[in-house]
């Protein structure tokens, strides 16, 4: 009976190679599909597990931190002035993923990031729990509250954008009404499910998780008018080419209307004022005034390139920039084909030569305009991210500002800041210092069907001091009330969050 | 242990080795489970130090406690057993041991995941453990030579027949868990009589075939250059098959009904040492197969999750998928013990599962020793079994060896996707009452026949053949002169 037993011996060999050869292939040879299949939560906990970095703001004040609990997932996120800072960290939950910087710079945070890999290492050799790496933001804390207090205190819905002209760093980053990330963060399933329902689109009007300033592009309106005189001023005209000052102009001829007589095709100024007192308006007084026939005329003739070369040098139809967030694409016309940049027809032309019909822009674009605009021409890449630092806060990569091409030309930006600051002299609301100088441009922007009764975007965009710009900003406001205008709604934040900027020192 | 002396030496010092040279190599055996016990010791403070962020003084208590377990059963086995196989028990223990100390850990995984609803199943197994050592000693003691078995070996085949039928006949009140009647619920216990009518019906096997061995050896009608057996000696396979079906029927119980069906065939073959009772077995365990999945919704549905784990993800895939996803992640070396988790996969993380738990925390390494130690056993008990002098022996320690390797190919093949899931536990690993304590007899009845291999033939019983008077003679065949 020996032989048989054998052979029965090696049946038994054979079914456990047989086990060891599929257990090979499956923990060795498909195991990289398994790991990574997006059912596969465990590679999710062991990461929400680990202690992540913090977010510190450029005056170092730490706005999200961990701190250490007693369940399987070991730290949690916390926030301080979460709905402050909420549009730059977003949040991040074990059930809802994670938005915002917390997304964008994930790997740095939870440490995985090839940069942290040497540090990971000699965790691993120290049997030290392996640690996120840390961000240093742009963002100042002072400007950031100053911004985003203006807007709570009147219960604004808008985006406040501050940037610094010179090298492009984001000093606040607003969006208002905001959420608190704290209880996305809870480890109690039941109390982010309950939060994250209280903020969602779906269950609020007021659409807190979006973010005002980068994921929303709202019509500028008058603003949208440095636009047309830059294209204006870079094809040879200067402040005092003479433009037409009637009260109303045809958006199908461009000839002089007078909108009194009711036609729609009739497009008018502010109150049906004509534009100043002559028969003729200079550029700088149609600026000055924010006059729309005037503006409408300058586009009908620089014609649709011009405008829309214009408008690309300065950085809207652009698909893809990250801050290091994804900022949607600012427009000039309808989408189609991916890119937003056709102006159909003429009277489309003559409208958004004054910031109407499908021109849409961010607020953080229309903050990239006047930093532009006081950077002497010279656009730069817009960011949030100053410094990553390693766990141990050692400096792992530095800010670089980044210059992304030429808008116009020093003299045409000079001429158009000369303007801003006739238009900021003709412009009220609070907050008027005698001290500094301000550039700026309102925007009262027509939105809705029925836009005489429909409440506007207000907007100001603006550089401060004028002849040494430290800080631009750029505010709207998605106002209650249809009288409201740039001048009277959002002018008074814009000039507190730069009164801040200054005041931080460098 | 023992002197080196010259080869039949009489009168030895020692009194492990009574009257041989033959070594009994129980300090191999103390060395090997001292060994087994650091390593289950070393497990436990890992899960220790991974869950708890701490170790404590308990941790030492609980390996001198596991230790005290196995020194009583090495102690049984120094005093009924001397000759046994040293390592079979050394194996037995770390299995056991490992077990333990990952339904611990799950545990403290399932608590967490389900909180009150769960209750400990750890407390439970180390009790388990207990008794199922109290039952290895009592067989090791009462049963000095295992030749005894087969003396009430139609008794035993009968009782086994009960026991499997008994869950099938009880209402489900009694009988059903999670869909397969298997199960005997006496109040605040439940067993599960067929992981005991599968020994007895081993045995009764076993015997069965020895004694008739005889008959199956003849041959049939030659049909295309195979002996095909006589129609009427087709009985027993075929009784064994209908066993099988009605494990299937009744009892919804795939695994038992291919573990019994499995072991059947390879006792036939090493008794009859003729292939074609295989190939006979083969095509009835196809036709078994294929009526099953025609007939039986829950083995569509197992076939079907194995076929494609993730295209049911949301129903009966999801456990596999689970599992696999554990393995994946696991890799090569494991997320370590206590850092996997082995909640995703359920309620029957320590019991159907236990080795795709064991997969994740001790990666490709881990389950692969795992697999090494049980091949180990067996390969052990297979020794035995080839070396022990009678029939009976040989084929009871087939048997048994191959239950284990067979049991553990149903398990890990199953969650590792390489045949359909047959919902049987890993032997000494899962948790579970019953398949622990049918399976430390099965090692006692293997530490018995390796016993009886080992020991030296000396003393009174292997006299010289004394010429028999004519009157017993057997009967000598003559051949006619023609």
């Amino acid at each position: 009976m020996n032989t048989p037993l054998r052979r029965v011996g090696l049946v038994m060999l054979a079914m456990v190679v047989l086990l060891l050869g599929n257990t090979t292939y499956i923990q060795l040879v498909d195991a990289d599909d398994y790991r990574s299949d997006a059912r596969n939560q465990r590679v999710l906990y062991e990461e929400y597990a680990r202690q992540r970095g913090r977010i510190i703001t450029a005056d170092e004040q730490i706005i999200a931190n961990v701190k250490a609990t007693d369940d399987r997932l070991r730290f949690q996120r916390t926030y301080a002035n979460g709905p402050m800072y909420a549009p730059v960290t977003g949040f991040y939950s074990v059930r809802y993923g994670a938005t915002g910087l917390e997304r964008a710079e994930d790997e740095i945070l939870n440490g995985s990031d090839d940069r942290l890999f040497v540090r990971r290492l000699s965790d691993l050799v120290t049997g030290r729990d392996p640690r996120g790496g840390n961000i240093v933001l742009t963002v100042d804390s002072r400007v950031q509250k100053a911004a985003y207090d203006a807007m709570t205190r009147n219960q604004f819905k808008g985006a406040v954008v501050a940037i610094k002209p010179d090298d492009g760093q984001i000093l606040a980053m607003v969006s208002t009404p905001s959420f608190d990330p704290t209880g996305l963060a809870d480890h109690d399933p039941d109390v982010q499910e309950k939060t994250y329902n209280q903020y969602r689109d779906e269950n609020n009007p007021n659409k807190p998780m979006l973010n005002r300033a980068i994921s929303d592009n709202y019509t500028p309106g008058s603003t949208f008018k440095l636009v047309t005189a830059a294209a204006a001023l870079e094809d040879g005209r200067d402040k005092d080419t003479q433009l037409m000052a009637s009260p109303g102009i045809d958006v199908l001829t461009g000839d002089p209307c007078d909108p009194s007589d009711g036609s729609t095709r009739c497009m008018s100024n502010y109150n049906d004022n004509p534009c100043g007192s002559g028969q003729t308006a200079s550029l700088a007084t149609a600026i000055e005034l924010s006059c729309n026939t005037a503006f409408a005329q300058l586009a009908g003739e620089l014609g649709v390139d011009k405008l829309r070369d214009q408008a690309v040098r300065f950085g809207i139809g652009q698909t893809d920039l990250t801050i290091p967030l994804s900022v949607v694409p600012s427009c000039i016309g309808p989408l189609s084909d991916g890119n937003c940049l056709n102006i159909p027809d003429r009277p489309s032309l003559f409208q958004s030569g004054i910031g109407q019909k499908d021109v849409r822009v961010t607020a953080l674009e229309n903050a990239v305009v006047a930093g532009t605009i006081a950077n002497d021409g010279i656009r730069m890449r817009p960011q949030l991210v100053q410094k990553i630092l390693a766990p141990d806060l050692e400096l792992i990569s530095d800010y670089h500002a980044e210059e992304v091409g030429d808008a116009m030309s020093p003299s045409s930006a000079e001429a158009l800041r000369d303007m801003m600051i006739l238009s900021e002299d003709h412009t009220g609301g609070d907050g008027k210092r005698d001290d500094i100088q301000v550039a700026s441009k309102t925007g009262t922007a027509e939105t809705g069907a029925d836009p005489k009764n429909t409440p506007p975007f207000a907007w100001y965009v603006a550089f401060a001091p004028a002849e040494d710009p430290q800080v631009a900003v750029a505010v709207v406001v998605e106002s209650r009330d249809v009288a409201a205008t740039g001048g009277k709604v959002s002018a008074a934040i814009g000039r507190a969050t730069m009164d801040a900027a200054l005041a931080r020192g460098n | 242990m023992s002197q080196p002396g010259p080869a039949g030496s009489l009168a030895a010092q020692g009194s492990d080795t009574p009257g041989s040279s033959t070594p009994t190599r129980r300090g191999t055996e103390l060395a090997m489970l001292a060994f087994a016990a650091g390593l289950v010791t070393g497990a436990l403070m890992l899960v220790e130090a991974n869950q708890e962020q701490q170790l404590t003084m308990r941790l030492v208590y609980y390996g001198l406690a596991y230790l005290v377990l196995f020194a009583v059963a090495h102690g049984a086995v120094r005093r009924w057993a001397p000759y046994a196989d040293p390592l079979i028990l050394p194996c037995v223990a770390l299995l056991n041991g490992i077990g333990l100390v990952m339904i611990y850990r799950i545990d403290l995984a399932l608590t967490e995941r389900y909180g009150d609803n769960w209750s400990e199943a750890a407390p439970k197994q180390v009790l388990w453990t207990a008794i199922a050592l109290v039952m290895f000693i009592a067989v090791l003691k009462f049963l000095p030579d295992h030749r005894t078995l087969s003396r009430y070996a139609y008794m035993f085949g009968l009782a086994g027949l009960v026991l499997l039928a008994l869950p099938g006949m009880l209402p489900s009140s009694l009988s059903e868990v999670n869909g397969a009647k298997i199960w005997l619920r006496l109040g605040i216990f439940s067993i599960q009589p067929g992981e005991f009518a599968k020994i007895l019906l081993m045995v009764f096997f076993a015997a069965f075939l020895v004694s008739k061995r005889d008959l199956f050896t003849v041959a049939g009608r030659r049909i295309l250059g195979v002996d095909l057996p006589r129609a009427r000696d087709m009985g027993p396979i075929l009784f064994a098959w209908g066993i099988c079906v009605a494990i299937m029927v009744f009892e919804k119980d795939l695994g038992t009904a291919l573990l019994f069906f499995g072991v059947v065939l390879a006792l036939l073959y090493v008794a009859t040492e003729r292939f074609i009772w295989v190939g006979v077995g083969l095509v009835l365990f196809v036709g078994g197969c294929l009526l099953a999945y025609q007939l039986f919704g829950h083995v569509q549905g197992r076939v079907e999750s194995w076929l494609d784990p993730f295209g049911n993800y949301e129903g009966g895939g999801y456990q596999l998928a689970q599992a696999l996803f554990g393995f994946g992640t696991g890799g090569m070396f494991g997320t370590g013990l206590g850092s996997g988790r082995p909640e995703m996969l359920l309620l029957q993380a320590n019991s159907d599962f236990i080795t795709a738990a064991i997969g994740e925390e001790l990666g490709f390494i881990g389950l692969a020793a795992l697999l090494l130690v049980y091949m180990l056993l067996a390969m052990r008990g297979m020794r035995s079994a080839v070396a022990v002098r009678d029939s009976f022996g040989k084929l009871l320690g087939g048997g048994l060896s191959f239950t284990l390797v067979m049991q553990i190919f149903l398990v890990v093949g199953g969650v590792t996707t390489l045949i359909p899931l047959t919902g049987i536990t890993a032997p000494f690993l899962s948790a579970g009452g019953s398949s622990l304590l049918a399976n430390y007899v099965l090692i006692a009845l293997l530490l018995r026949i390796s016993d009886a291999a080992r020991r030296p033939q000396t003393g009174a019983k292997p006299k010289p053949v004394q010429q028999a008077p004519i009157a017993e003679a057997h009967t000598v065949m003559v051949e006619r002169p023609s």
